[in-house]
């Protein structure tokens, strides 16, 4: 068939003869052609309102003027853009307008005032409308709708842009006003403080509380975001050395969008408790674990400040001399999913070659260790299949076991949108959330059901012939063993144990199975189970089964937690595994990695090393005496933090390199002063595996330095030689090329294409080769390229409720915090929007308790407890209480249960059992004060 | 916090709340369950949130917050949503808690008295004061826009009962005895209209013994145009949505919010089913799937006989296969007369009236080719075919084709709707149909075309009224809402009346109309205008307004400035 061939559209504008493109509207065309049209409502990236009227343009043979954002040009019309006429409605427009502002400019580049200024209109002629209150209730956003004129931009980008819903216009006529919910303060609104209608307000209406929109910034910086793994990109304004104001840039993951930790997280790296002098601990300072202090009492009664040169070398002593003593397994390293990809690479290394043992992990270890763990062995890779983008071209989408409104909270605009545009979604989760508002289906099933969940859709799937063959008979292996596995689990069987009626069981699974394109999300209640890795087999078996992976809208998406945990476990801080997910127990990938280190091959161990929470019991039993934790908290972030500081202070030797005194760091020997995100530069992996380029913003404070140079210093006392990669980004440039080098899905991508562009996706096999966006279309990454269903029976969850401990624990984090608190809870605005501790309980169950709304309750499990106070959650299921894990002051991972998956050694964070009572005693004080400023 | 030491911090009220909920507005379960036995189960069709807001408005006398909180979380809207429509229209009063947290007493019995143009020159204003006196805190006495009763000014409205001509005395009389519903009127009901030979029409075209082009080439032929009032040519409109692709749907505005414009409630109240089968007849020659009727809420009286008729037709179909027509509420808001800003009012959302392109005949009511009648038009057809196209395109005078109804209003003896030829002139108008001017009233001034229509001094008295034939004067006949000033009235005043109307019921949407109208209010305010600014700001409303109550405002200030300048002193 030959392309229809489309005569180029062809009109006047201003009495040049232009071309337009196929949609594109006026304003567009003139914007193209450097033909300058005020406008105000109009803003690229939004529907289009058309309500401003300052764009009007005079069509010839029209009655009225016409909206150059909302017309598009029809062949051979005639438009003039700045006729007598045009001019006239524009610049009365503008003047109409104007005569409600302000006196002051809100905003330095306010777009009306810049418009009217750049159309000579003088000062207005009429009388300004009644004056409004401004509204300051919330931490982060003034409202003072004097500034407003009804554009609806931020309308359009909370409603459209985020789906948050939480704007609206009201009432009409010259009354018409932004509202929020009914018309209530924006601090007391279901605001998100996303700030999303601050970056599209043309007038400072809606601006940062701080004041930051009055003056322009001395200097600009292009980075990534430092919080989730959806990755972001930030222009951060820098004023005085201080980050005034972050801005969404139009980077691949977020198109301009931030959540609120993005976008007002930012000042905690200058919190007053920031470390920035090299701390070894006083001679005979008490490692109490039990203890629960102050940071800052903490630091001078236990430690002392010390030179680099000494903590360097005192820090890395310490741990040769256990090496020396003991013999590598007595050492163990935790790097961090915050730093760089090149900081973990370093970090691994020096674990690997200055340590000698796989003694390495990280955090990864209790998020998505289980998924990992699946996907590598069902499809021989262990990331992402399609990026969270893809969702706009599913037709469904399943999230399971994820909040992604609250964890990740940019990637969950992109599935709400999709659902906008008619996508269905399907959320499989115990509790209800933002996103179960939009669903089409929410199977609200018993935790820890699961395994039984997924193989009663799967038995629906091959009972009722939706299979697809063959994908199964061309793509996969060990079809035969699934079906007989879930040929006894029938929706029926799965009714009484899920809680979920055999029919809707039915009606997902055809769903799924039939849509064109099938999609699904999974987040830690999928991955924090006992059987989390069984989990995640079931989910890889419906996506094979259904041949819903290979093709654009479709495939897996474990939602990955923190900026570069992707990156992190890509560059092997992983004790099982070299870079790039070579085993260490394969004699062949040593060999290859002994070469590109040039070191012998005996100096990589063969032995599989010790996971997170495998060090701790290994240090009780006294096998390790040496840690060196860079960027981690395992005294607040592992299952049962209390048998966890108990280890951390039988340790001999503790080093802690981070940027606060956390609680972790209050045990530790040595303490270095690192850089936080914002002081180094270096590269990120996000969940879409995307390579992103972090550039330094800001100078590290006092004698804080670049995590790298500590690393490298650290590397060099360890026995490493690390003189070669050289100093500064110079280094960082050194170690990224070493790291493409050894690990062929990166060896496309090199530093300067990141300086470059930007970002940059792997696999990417060769320079200038074009990545694998959407993964496995023709072939997995498995040895015979062929994808491996596991079949998997249901079983229980560790710990079940009984008589005394009635209750099921589920943790996780909120919108807010950021894991352990170190950081978000430093941050004044974040901190003054989730200040206290609180368990989010159904109702029912705080009256069963007698526990008022926001009233002391105190948990208690088999292995702690803590007092907090009783949030009502409407969104909860009975029976269960919802606790981040991110209060110090309520560290609820005293309660969690250590019990481990079998496959990929992941504790069961999402299901104890635990009782709770009425009242309890909190300590006096709560958080680190970040937020005294903005109160 | 210099100290680095945590301070300990008191727990401010803020502070508490989040501690005890999640952040916004939580749903109190026992309203939502309350709700939903009001409601029915069908909660998740967006464009039904308007009738359920009546529901509980209806039940409760105004929307709480936490009604309104109930509803969102049961239509699974977000709360912002609910309340921008709520607040949009005005027979909605929306309760919030106050600073004690607690919300104030429900309000009581309402009492509406109209403050359009005939109602004010019959002293409404006078009344409502008086009403307010007398009824006392108990009874909310409010100004109201024109309520479409204006033959009988000045009008108030208990709840739903109108009292017309009204005294204080006779409102304060149906506030004690209680008289809260509308009116029973007469009208001809299904039997009386069957046996008038009604439906026979309809039958024929169903049955296939009538062809729909043919009608479209008698309504062509007779040259009807929509009365609504833009006139456009009907048969020209039917051609141009029936050649759209199907589904198509078809609304009807009984919304006349036009001050001045009674025809339709008239009509209706009389006989209905000349309407209805009119929707049904235009419904077959265009091939529309279903129907729905816009109701101006105001219209109580209308509803109650609209639905009961309604009702009997859905039991007894006058012919198979008829489709199904949906009658809609709307909740005060002259804005929704305009055809795109009732459609969105009809899919549940605030009446804003939409850009064109595209029009509604290609994408209107759900996204659907949609065909936008004015009653009248409607009620037309049946006598048309007939009578035929040529005994109505002989009717009129002056030049001009056919015959118009006239909602007469003011300083005439007989007020009402005038049935009237075409192209006849104001002092043909008054003297013939309306008994001549009132005793010791002499014509000064009058408006052809409700408040957007302009006013007309008394020396242009003899132009025919029609449409396209006061353009040159800047005025036009719209909706043919005629109100008669007298020497005792002033134009200005007039103006200063319509202009606050339109500042009242502009929908805020766009920047001429919204700010031009509230700007125009204060630049007439006092005895001598700013013509120059006046007409600049004219000019902007006229080329940059989105639809026609924006572009029309200025004719009322225009006019003053054009033909009673004396009055303000320029």
């Amino acid at each position: 068939m030959s392309p229809v061939l489309r005569p180029e559209l062809r009109f006047t504008l201003d009495g040049r003869s232009v071309v337009a493109d196929a949609g594109e509207t006026l304003i567009e065309v003139a914007d193209r052609q450097g033909v300058q049209i005020p406008r105000l409502c109009h803003s690229p990236g939004l529907e289009p309102a058309g309500n401003c009227r300052a764009c009007m343009v005079e069509v010839e043979g029209e009655r009225l003027l016409v909206a150059a954002c909302c017309r598009k040009p029809a062949q051979g019309m005639v438009v003039h853009s700045s006729s007598p006429r045009a001019l006239q409605a524009q610049k009365m427009v503008l003047e109409l307008l104007l005569s409600d502002m302000p006196a002051q400019p809100l905003k330095h580049d306010d777009e009306l005032r810049t418009w009217a200024r750049q159309l000579g209109v003088g000062s207005p002629r009429f009388e300004p409308r009644e004056r409004i209150a401004t509204d300051t209730s919330h931490a982060a956003i003034t409202v003072d709708l004097d500034a407003c004129i009804q554009c609806t931009r931020c309308v359009r980008a909370c409603r459209d842009e985020q789906v948050n819903g939480v704007i609206g216009l009201a009432l009409r006529g010259e009354s018409s006003r932004i509202v929020f919910d009914l018309g209530d303060s924006l601090g007391g609104s279901s605001c998100v403080a996303c700030g999303e209608c601050v970056q599209a307000c043309p007038t400072g209406a809606l601006a940062p509380a701080t004041g930051a929109a009055r003056m322009p910034a001395q200097v600009q910086v292009g980075s990534l975001c430092p919080w989730c793994g959806v990755g972001c990109q930030v222009r951060y304004l820098v004023t005085d050395g201080q980050i005034s104001q972050a801005q969404g840039r139009d980077g691949p993951a977020n198109h301009g969008r931030l959540c609120v930790k993005g976008r007002f997280g930012y000042d905690y790296s200058r919190h007053p408790q920031r470390l920035t002098v090299p701390l070894i601990r006083r001679a005979g300072a008490p490692k109490d674990a039990t203890a629960m202090a102050d940071p800052e009492l903490a630091r001078q009664a236990w430690f002392r400040e010390a030179t680099w040169d000494e903590a360097l070398t005192v820090a890395a002593g310490g741990l040769a001399h256990l090496r020396e003593v003991h013999g590598p397994h007595a050492l163990a390293g935790f790097g961090s999913a915050k730093g760089s990809n090149e900081e973990a690479y370093l970090f691994q290394k020096i674990v690997r070659l200055g340590f000698g043992s796989n003694h390495v992990d990280h955090c990864t270890r209790l998020c998505h260790a289980s998924s990992v763990a699946a996907l590598l062995e069902g499809l021989g890779s262990a990331a992402v299949s399609n990026p969270v983008r893809d969702v706009l071209q599913a037709e469904v989408v399943i999230v399971i076991g994820a909040n992604p409104t609250v964890n990740h909270p940019v990637a969950a605009t992109w599935i709400k949108n999709a659902v906008q545009r008619g996508t269905k979604l399907v959320v499989i989760d115990p509790r209800q959330s933002d996103l179960t508002r939009l669903a089409h289906v929410h199977l609200q099933f018993r935790p820890a059901s699961d395994v039984m969940l997924l193989n009663a859709m799967m038995y629906t799937i091959i009972e009722e012939g939706l299979v697809d063959e063959r994908f199964v008979a061309d793509r996969t292996q060990g079809y035969e063993a699934l079906a007989a596995q879930v040929r006894h689990v029938t929706p029926e069987l799965a009714e009484p144990v899920c809680g979920i009626a055999a029919e809707r069981i039915r009606e997902v699974a055809r769903l799924y199975a039939t849509s064109r394109a099938s999609m699904i999300f999974w987040g830690m209640g999928v991955s924090q189970h006992v059987h989390g890795t069984d989990n995640a087999r079931c989910l890889i078996a419906l996506a094979l089964l259904t041949g819903q992976i290979g093709r654009p809208g479709t495939g897996l998406h474990p939602l990955r937690g923190q900026n570069n945990v992707q990156g992190a476990s890509d560059a092997g801080l992983i004790p099982m595994m070299l870079p790039d997910y070579q085993r260490v127990t394969d004699a062949a990938a040593r060999a290859r990695f002994a070469a590109a280190w040039g070191v012998p091959v005996e100096r990589l161990s063969a032995e599989p090393g010790l996971t997170v929470v495998e060090v701790m019991h290994a240090i009780h039993r006294g096998q390790v005496k040496g840690l060196y934790v860079m960027g981690e908290n395992p005294a607040m972030s592992d299952p049962d933090t209390g048998q966890t500081r108990q280890a951390l202070s039988e340790l001999e030797w503790l080093v802690v390199q981070d940027i606060f005194l956390t609680e972790t760091a209050m045990l530790a020997d040595v303490v270095l002063p690192a850089s936080s995100f914002f002081e180094k530069t270096g590269s990120f992996t996000n969940t879409d595996r995307t390579v992103q380029l972090a550039r330094q913003v800001l100078q590290p404070p006092g004698q804080a330095r670049a995590d790298l140079w500590i690393l490298l210093q650290m590397a060099q006392r360890l026995g490493l030689d690390a003189a070669g990669y050289g100093a500064g980004d110079a280094a960082v440039a050194a170690l990224f090329d070493e790291m493409r080098r050894s690990m062929p899905n990166l060896a496309g991508i090199t530093w300067q294409k990141l300086q470059d562009e930007g970002s940059a996706v792997y696999p990417c096999r060769a320079e200038g080769e074009a990545p694998e966006v959407v993964e496995f279309s023709h072939h997995f990454a498995t040895a015979d390229g062929r994808a491996h269903f596991v079949p998997v029976r249901s079983q229980p969850a560790d710990e079940l409720p009984d008589a005394e401990y009635p209750l099921v624990l589920i943790t996780g984090r909120q919108l807010e915090h950021w894991h352990t608190g170190s950081m978000s809870r430093r941050s004044a605005v974040l901190d003054a929007l989730e200040p206290d501790p609180v368990a989010l309980m159904h109702p029912r169950d705080m009256a069963a308790l007698g526990v008022p709304p926001g009233g002391l309750v105190t948990l208690r499990s088999r292995r702690g407890q803590v007092s907090l106070f009783a949030r009502v959650d409407e969104q909860a299921s009975p029976g269960a209480v919802f606790v981040a894990f991110c209060y110090y002051e309520a560290a609820i991972n005293r309660l969690t249960n250590p019990a481990l998956d079998l496959v990929a050694h992941i504790p069961e964070f999402k299901y104890c059992a635990i009782r709770a009572e009425p009242g309890g005693v909190l300590p006096g004080q709560t958080g680190f004060g970040a937020s005294e400023a903005v109160r | 916090m210099p100290s680095g030491v945590i301070p300990i911090v008191t727990a401010d009220a803020a502070r508490q709340r989040r501690r005890e909920r999640a952040r916004g507005r939580q749903t109190d379960t026992s309203v939502r369950d309350e709700l939903r036995q009001w409601l029915g189960q069908d909660l998740t069709r967006r464009d039904l949130l308007i009738e359920h807001l009546h529901v509980i408005n209806d039940r409760l006398g105004c929307l709480p917050a936490p009604q309104l909180v109930a509803l969102a979380a049961l239509m699974k809207l977000p709360q912002a949503e609910v309340f921008e429509v709520a607040s949009f229209y005005h027979h909605f009063e929306i309760i919030k808690e106050g600073p004690d947290g607690l919300l104030p007493p429900l309000p009581g019995l309402c009492v509406r008295v109209c403050d359009g143009l005939p109602c004010a020159m019959a002293g409404g204003e006078a009344l409502r004061v008086r009403l307010a006196a007398l009824l006392g805190p108990q009874v909310q006495v409010l100004a109201t826009p024109c309520v479409g009763r204006c033959e009988t000014a000045p009008v108030a409205v208990v709840h739903q009962h109108a009292v017309t001509h009204a005294t204080a005395e006779a409102v304060v009389q149906a506030v004690q005895a209680g008289r809260t519903a509308p009116a029973a009127t007469t009208h001809i009901d299904l039997d009386a209209y069957r046996a008038q030979g009604g439906y026979a029409l309809l039958r024929d075209c169903m049955s296939g013994a009538r062809d729909p082009l043919q009608l479209i080439e008698l309504l062509e032929a007779a040259g009807v145009r929509g009365l609504g009032g833009a006139g456009f040519p009907a048969g020209r409109k039917w051609r141009i949505v029936r050649a759209q692709p199907a589904p198509r749907r078809m609304a009807d505005t009984l919304d006349e919010g036009e001050p001045g414009t009674f025809k339709d409630r008239v009509l209706l109240e009389a006989d209905p089913h000349r309407f209805i089968e009119g929707l049904w007849i235009a419904a077959w020659a265009v091939g529309v799937a279903q129907i729905t009727v816009y109701l101006r809420d105001e219209y109580h009286g209308c509803r109650q006989v609209l639905r009961a008729e309604l009702a009997r037709l859905l039991a007894d179909p006058p012919a198979p296969g008829l489709p199904e027509i949906v009658l809609r509420r709307g909740a005060g808001a002259y804005i929704c007369g305009e055809e795109s800003a009732m459609i969105e009012s009809i899919e549940g959302r605030r009446g804003l009236p939409r850009l064109r392109p595209p029009f509604v005949a290609e994408r209107g009511l759900f996204g659907r080719p949609t065909l936008v009648h004015n009653l009248e038009t409607l009620y037309w057809l049946r006598e048309l075919v007939e009578h035929g196209a040529a005994w109505f395109a002989g009717q009129g005078r002056h030049g001009r084709q056919g015959l118009r109804r006239f909602s007469v209003s003011g300083r005439v003896c007989v007020p009402g709707v005038k049935l009237a030829p075409a192209g006849i002139t104001l002092r043909e108008l008054v003297d013939e149909h309306c008994g001549g001017m009132l005793p010791g009233h002499r014509l000064y001034a009058y408006l052809p075309g409700g408040a957007s229509g302009g006013i007309l001094p008394e020396r242009l008295a003899d132009l025919p009224l029609d449409f396209d034939t006061l353009q040159p004067h800047g005025c036009f006949i719209g909706s043919a809402a005629v109100i008669v000033l007298s020497q005792h009235d002033s134009a200005a005043d007039a103006a200063r009346n319509v202009m606050r109307f339109f500042a009242h019921e502009s929908c805020g949407q766009c920047t001429p109309c919204r700010a031009g109208t509230a700007k125009a209010v204060t630049l007439m305010d006092g005895p001598r205008w700013d013509a120059p600014l006046l007409g600049e700001l004219g000019q902007v409303m006229r080329d940059a307004s989105i639809c026609g109550l924006g572009q029309a405002a200025p004719n009322a200030f225009d006019s003053v400035l054009t033909y009673f300048a004396h009055e303000v002193g320029t």
